[in-house]
């Protein structure tokens, strides 16, 4: 059932063997080993697996690897520039503590870089709007909407 | 299934040496820490100096003069490994970053029980602090010998000791030349004056926060060890039924190592993660499980039902007399509240792995209390604990007993039976929505009559409620899979009561009263979710004070203010009205504010709701809360902030929206479509002011919102509306007309 499969993540190329339906996320996660995207809840409503699609942000829980091949998968990893230096949507993150737990961030981090992709300058409203697919339990929704706004202001 | 551009095959020593943050080496040959009973000066001691109180169990020197910190608590994502360092870098003049903060591990950090109730600050900080001041002084005593002076003549800087006035400096680690700090921590140690404090009442940044960004490996689900298999769990259709077979004949799927069936405890190994969930799912269709009976109590009323359940009842307190309210007239006034099971809601189910080599048995797990989670593995496994080795690892916040403690143990049961292997135990998202212990459903009864001044002159309350603890606690009975097992290990009963009926005491000046609680044993599993009973507690007493305060015709702040003697008590609820006194509202808008002090002994706190309610819809839409919090003595300020917003947010989900369902056979709220929380479009803009007090203890601040804030929500929507919401979660049909 074994299938050779060539997937574009983070600007890499790479070559896997796979079960051609395994869900992108286990091959992230397992094959690839990056930690950016995380299993919440495998019905795509949470959003803590999202990784960039061609840009979008999607959920990576259910979507068979074989139909990611030719396409631009972005993971929270791949957000850091060559250099080292953390992704403007990130450093908002540190620089607002916005976060408790931070098992959602990964997911908040890629919807928000998303969102200011398509809108530079979001009101309140846009970015519940463009978070709305992300769930936070610990309660830190606020500060994430104020990091977003940082970023919005410094990128 | 491998990439072939990667090569994963590294040895162990070389994972474990690059795992970085994520230190999940452990060492094994010899124990560091072994439980001491304490000497008996030791109980004037502050903190978890109690059970421990040697410097070496809480502090050790690094060679390249770093110092490593133990604490026996667990990082929840309330920020604890920033507040120990704080502690322990302000008393030994180190850079923060030359501290290092050790986890709960068993055999490597003090035994501090369990991560809860708020306890953390109180107990291990303290505990660090006195250890850290202890060890100033041990040092400053070595240097002094050293250079033949007094240590007046010292002075401590970024882990080095300076001759004042000359260029000699002695790290920590020539100081100590190879040894370890020595001797306990006596009562009498100096600590630094808080005046010249640089880190703590700060908001210090936590740095993992930058580690989550990176996507570094920072939990529990993180973790990958060479030759790691995947597990899943094949729970029963209900909490009774037993496996009545399992055709292991015919049950084939790709990359299957091993079906563990034990009893009616059922999980599948395989060699890929992919195929363990597809295996869980097909081994469904090959287990035949008993129908259980009873069936659950679906379709019924949960508030009448559960108060018809045989309970052990007890008085909690009593005063002067209550009898006047039996004859109820003008005065007196009569309400009953319900809550209804809530969940912690992980967003991260649970996860733990487990290896079992040479006899040892090793288990990475985000449990809250490493110890007590030890200690009832190796009875369910019949393993001397000496052989159990567990390391704390962060998970998804848990906000109580989630599924860790379960997780771990569904692990370990797969570990022992497929040796060898580093085995990985992930529940999916349905395995932890209906098998997790609930908050528990509860009623609350209260009565009060006021004098002609609308004074309180008599209170009688009474709560109907399941226990808020069925933690581990060193007993496999309340590991969920020992009860499933060819030779099960029975649930304990009935729990720590004392959970329920915390904060059932108004803190209040109120002469005659009576306090009564009446627990049950609910058709749910349940456990600790934060605050336990106060949630409920503090919706009832803080909604009936409201309820009390109109018919007094008094503002509410006012109105509990005349019933209150403690100053700070007053202070927070001063502060809330300061906060709230510009704010307009508009028409169908309202402002409600309650007010605790959980546990009636620790942190104070006063919340502030404001909503606008859609009076044909009956829509409630939360515009904003504000909290006010004394936490005593503030370590992290940040850190209390975050957790006062983040629990004001979670408590109003609960309160607007939470409610676990079942139907005959088991928990029906499998996922996040049919147990909603809250999503952006929901939350309140939040503000959050703290009174800080430098000279009074340090209490926990994670759960002291939690009931406020749903008192302040639903006195709210009355403001707002003219209904007045006792059943939670409040439903539109209730607030619309």
């Amino acid at each position: 059932m074994e299938k050779d499969i060539t997937l574009q993540v983070n600007g890499k190329q790479h070559s896997l063997r796979v079960d051609p339906s395994t869900p992108l996320l286990y091959v992230l996660r397992n094959e690839l080993e990056l930690n950016g995207p995380k299993y919440g809840c495998g019905h795509e409503v949470c959003g803590a697996c999202m990784v960039l699609l061609d840009g979008v942000a999607v959920p990576s829980c259910r979507v068979p690897v074989e139909s990611m091949e030719g396409r631009k998968i972005t993971t929270l990893e791949g957000l850091i520039r060559p250099d080292g230096t953390l992704h403007p949507v990130q450093r908002a993150f540190v620089q607002e503590q916005a976060a408790q737990c931070g098992y959602c961030l990964n997911g908040m981090v890629i919807a928000a870089v998303a969102l200011l992709d398509s809108n530079k300058n979001p009101d309140d409203a846009a970015i519940r709007a463009g978070m709305e697919r992300n769930l936070c339990r610990c309660g830190t929704q606020t500060r994430i909407m104020k990091a977003i706004q940082r970023a919005a202001k410094e990128s | 299934m491998k990439e072939s551009a990667y090569s994963p095959q590294q040895s162990r020593r070389k994972f474990i040496s690059s795992l970085g943050c994520l230190t999940i080496g452990f060492s094994l040959t010899g124990t560091r820490w072994a439980e001491a009973t304490p000497s008996p000066s030791a109980l004037a001691l502050p903190g978890s100096l109690t059970i421990e109180d040697r410097i070496d169990a809480w502090l050790e020197v690094l060679a390249d003069g770093r110092v490593r910190v133990f604490t026996g608590k667990m990082e929840l994502g309330q920020g604890i490994r920033t507040a120990i360092a704080q502690v322990a870098a302000e008393e030994l003049e180190l850079d923060l970053t030359q501290v290092e903060v050790h986890l709960a591990e068993t055999g490597r950090t003090p035994n501090e029980g369990y991560t809860a109730g708020s306890g953390s600050m109180e107990h291990s900080a303290m505990a660090v602090r006195h250890a850290a001041a202890a060890a100033r002084q041990q040092l400053l005593g070595l240097a002094a010998q050293h250079w033949n002076t007094r240590p007046e003549q010292l002075n401590l800087s970024a882990g080095q000791v300076r001759k004042t006035g000359t260029n000699q400096v002695l790290s920590f680690a020539q100081l100590l030349n190879g040894k370890q700090l020595e001797g306990e921590v006596k009562p009498s140690v100096k600590l630094k004056p808080k005046s010249e404090y640089r880190y703590v009442g700060k908001a210090i940044p936590r740095t993992d926060i930058e580690r989550m960004t990176r996507g570094e490996s920072v939990y529990v689900q993180d973790i990958r060890l060479p030759g790691m298999v995947h597990a899943r769990v094949v729970r029963p259709p209900a909490y009774r039924a037993r496996l009545e077979a399992f055709d292991e004949k015919n049950f084939k799927v790709p990359g299957l190592l091993k079906t563990v069936i034990n009893g009616s405890f059922v999980a599948v190994v395989t060699e890929q993660e992919y195929q363990a969930v597809q295996a869980q799912q097909r081994a469904r269709e090959h287990a035949r499980w008993s129908q259980p009976q009873p069936l659950l109590p679906s379709g019924q009323d949960l508030e009448a039902y559960i108060i018809t359940l045989p309970t052990r009842s007890q008085n909690v307190k009593s005063q002067g007399t209550v009898s006047p309210l039996d004859q109820p007239d003008a005065r007196t006034l009569r309400a009953s509240y319900y809550k209804p099971y809530q969940m912690h809601g992980s967003i991260g189910p649970s996860c733990a792995v487990a290896l079992y080599e040479g006899n040892t048995l090793h288990v990475w797990t985000h449990t809250q209390g490493v110890y007590p989670l030890r200690d009832a593995l190796a009875k369910m496994l019949n393993m001397d604990p000496d052989k159990v080795h567990l390391k704390g690892v962060p998970g998804s916040g848990c906000y109580g007993h989630n599924g860790a403690d379960d997780v771990a143990a569904d692990a370990a049961l797969v570990a022992v039976a497929y040796p060898g292997k580093p085995v990985r135990m992930q529940w999916m998202r349905e395995d932890e929505h209906a098998w997790e212990p609930y908050g528990s459903a509860m009623r609350m009864e209260a009565e009060a009559r006021m004098d002609n001044t609308g004074r309180i002159s008599h209170w009688r309350y009474a709560l109907w409620s399941d226990s808020h603890s069925s933690r581990p606690g060193g007993n496999p009975g309340n590991l969920l899979a020992a009860r499933y097992l060819e030779k099960p290990f029975n649930p304990p009963g009935s729990g720590y009561a004392g959970g329920a009926f915390r904060n059932s005491e108004p803190y209040y000046a109120i002469p005659n009263y009576q306090i009564d609680v009446h627990t049950f044993e609910g058709p749910l599993r349940v456990s600790a979710l934060r605050s336990l009973g106060a949630y409920g507690n503090v919706f009832a007493i803080e909604s009936f004070m409201d309820e009390l305060s109109v018919k007094a015709q008094k503002d509410p702040l006012d109105f509990r203010i005349m019933h209150s003697t403690d100053e700070r008590a007053i202070a927070v609820m001063q502060k809330l009205k300061e906060m709230v006194r510009p704010v307009k509202t508009g028409p169908n808008e309202g402002i409600g504010v309650a007010f605790s002090r959980y546990k009636n002994t620790a942190t104070y706190c006063a919340v502030a709701a404001k909503v606008a309610v859609d009076k044909a819809t009956g829509q409630v839409k939360l515009q904003q809360l504000w909290g006010v919090i004394d936490a005593g003595e503030v370590i992290n300020l940040d850190g209390v902030i975050n957790q006062t917003e983040g629990g004001m947010v979670q408590s109003a989900s609960w309160t607007l929206k939470e409610e676990v369902l079942f139907d005959q056979q088991h928990v029906s709220s499998r996922d996040w479509t049919s147990y909603p929380i809250f999503r952006y479009s929901d939350v309140p803009i939040v503000e959050v002011a703290v009174i800080p007090r430098p000279h009074e203890e340090p209490l926990g601040a994670g759960e002291a919102a939690q009931g406020p804030t749903a008192a302040a929500v639903v006195n709210a929507i009355y403001r707002a509306s003219g209904k007045r919401i006792r059943h939670l979660p409040v439903r539109a049909e209730e607030v619309a007309g």
